[in-house]
């Protein structure tokens, strides 16, 4: 039971959201675009969606700058 | 050079269209890049005016100061290529409607500068435009590192992305990194929009 996170290995968590998983890794970026096996999560749903099992997560931090 | 190969480069580009959102240093320098590559139309999207600070890393230049950026490009474009189509919106991009001008593009190129809105208008053009390829720069800031910089491939946003910069808000803005990410947006689109170069 495990998902991959940016390449990296880590266990799977019953019920746990994208805000869970990103607090979990440590990830504290203020801006973040996350995917679950290549769907879009909006940043409103963070506190919703869970992670299903098996899956590959997507983080990537939104920098200012252009 | 394979004279077929460049033939129909060409006929491609001449019938495709990239959006720019942003005309800053990622915009302008993307948009002229496109413009010599042989691109047939551009959507160009801004509602800023040329300021001096700006000619530090943006394709402007001295006379254009105090013009819109949509004007002044349109200015240097028509005298690289005055074939090229373009379509120029001299409007803020607000949240909510931020796909508008861009549902006819083949390609979508995100050259926004804040971090908050470049998050919203991705989120925007992926969830209203599904299928429309985005390709978004992140990690722009600073000098040196060119080989940091990668593309991460996310369904249909390609970003160009070094993880390790820092925002512009803590560092500096400077002319060649940030046409190299430019440019590496506007690369993106090519293959994007020709393939893959074999």
């Amino acid at each position: 039971m495990s998902i991959e996170v940016n390449g990296k290995v880590v266990d799977w968590v019953e019920n746990e959201t994208v805000k869970d998983l990103l607090k979990r890794m440590r990830y504290t970026f203020p801006l973040v675009v996350v995917k679950i096996n290549d769907s879009l999560i909006p940043r409103k749903d963070f506190s919703e969606v869970t992670i299903p099992n098996d899956s590959k997560v997507a983080v990537i931090h939104m920098i200012s700058g252009g | 050079m394979d004279k077929s190969k460049s033939e129909k480069i060409k006929e491609k580009l001449s019938k495709s269209t990239v959006g720019i959102a942003g005309l800053g240093g990622l915009g302008s320098n993307a948009a002229v890049a496109l413009t010599r590559a042989g691109i047939g139309r551009l959507v160009l999207v801004d509602f800023d005016t040329v300021e001096k600070s700006n000619l530090g890393r943006q394709y402007y230049f001295l006379e254009h100061i105090g013009k819109t950026k949509v004007d002044s490009l349109k200015e240097i474009i028509g005298k690289i290529n005055p074939k090229v189509d373009l379509i120029m919106h001299n409007i803020k991009l607000e949240k909510g409607s931020m796909e508008k001008p861009f549902k006819d593009v083949d390609v979508v190129i995100e050259a926004l500068d804040n971090a908050e809105t470049k998050t919203t208008f991705i989120e925007e053009i992926l969830s209203k435009l599904p299928g429309k390829p985005v390709v978004a720069a992140s990690g722009v800031a600073g000098y040196g590192h060119s080989d940091r910089i990668t593309t991460k491939r996310l369904g249909k946003l390609y970003m160009c992305y070094d993880g390790e910069a820092k925002s512009s808000d803590n560092d500096v803005l400077m002319a060649p990194r940030v046409a190299i990410m430019a440019n590496w947006e506007a690369n993106t689109a090519l293959e994007i929009i020709l393939g893959e170069d074999k």
